[in-house]
């Protein structure tokens, strides 16, 4: 049992580590978004092996599923721009030497924890640790306003992006004399999106 | 599985995303990189919560998660955005807001 964790624990790991470097590295931003996919159905194997069931099953249904076809959606959209790796930016060297910087630190400090259950498999947890009720449970008793905080972050973040992705272009065809009632023909002219209405239809 | 395993693999995953959000360019890759991000912290999360125990890790695993499907709505708002308005899909591009 042991050791069909452990083979189970690195294979996960691997690909979860597999997809996250496909992330970065890959040109194309499409297929880094197919290697996010793929890290992420490991990320959901790992906290099976973690005992946590609904979190797993809500990573693949919510992030596998919906927020990335919202991805592929977008960068089908935006088209594949190939992304020129500009030799020139020092980010470029700066970047990944400080996040060696920042994952030696951060090994160090693991395992050189006080936390004595650190290496250990973790407390005994019983049949029910992690499944829907007892999440239901928590949700709903103690955590009560977190949840219905997210629930209202969810809603201004849907009328947030309508707002933002909305077809600014889409407004001037209306006719020109309801445009000034709702004071948009007054948009200052320059870097926004040009105006399919000449200034002299307008007047 | 000790839970150490679990924390060095979270902290290797984040390293990777940080990696990406600075040295990328593509806003879309960006994005993608914070979700590494994310799901590092979440790895981590749930890792703490099977150590001690308390399903009250996995309560903040799903919190997380709703935090970044709003940021990624409104990050990909964002990009579409640029597109519309025939901005360069760019980073540097993006140095000011202007409506």
């Amino acid at each position: 049992m042991q050791v069909l964790e452990a083979i189970c624990f690195f294979i996960a790991a691997i690909f979860a580590l597999g997809g996250a470097a496909g992330v970065v590295l890959l040109r194309n931003p499409f297929f880094s978004v197919l290697a996010l996919v793929m890290h992420l159905l490991a990320l959901a194997a790992l906290f099976l092996l973690l005992h946590a069931q609904f979190l797993a099953a809500s990573q693949i249904i919510v992030y596998a599923g919906a927020v990335m076809v919202l991805y592929v959606f977008v960068a089908a959209y935006v088209g594949g721009v190939e992304e020129p790796m500009s030799p020139s930016g020092p980010l470029l060297t700066l970047g990944p030497l400080f996040a060696g910087a920042l994952f030696i630190e951060l090994v160090l400090a693991a395992l050189g924890t006080g936390l004595s259950a650190i290496d250990s498999e973790g407390a005994k947890v019983g049949p029910g640790f992690g499944d829907p009720a007892q999440f239901g449970e928590l949700l709903l008793k103690r955590f009560l306003i977190p949840f219905e905080a997210a629930s209202y972050l969810l809603l201004i973040a849907a009328v947030g992006a309508v707002v933002l992705a909305r077809r600014r272009r889409g407004l001037e065809h209306l006719d020109a004399e309801h445009q000034r009632e709702l004071g948009l023909s007054a948009r200052p002219e320059g870097d926004g999106p040009p105006s399919l209405i000449a200034p002299g239809a307008q007047s | 599985m000790d839970v150490s395993w679990y924390i060095v693999l979270s902290a290797m995953i984040f390293c990777i995303g940080l990696a990406g959000v600075i040295s990328r360019r593509n806003p879309l890759v960006v994005l993608l990189s914070l979700e590494l991000l994310l799901n590092a912290g979440n790895l981590a999360l749930i890792a703490f919560s099977r150590m001690w125990g308390n399903a009250d890790g996995q309560i903040f695993a799903l919190i997380v998660m709703v935090v970044a499907a709003c940021e990624v709505v409104v990050g990909l708002g964002l990009i579409v955005a640029m597109y519309r308005n025939r901005i360069p899909i760019d980073v540097d591009e993006m140095s000011e807001l202007h409506g």
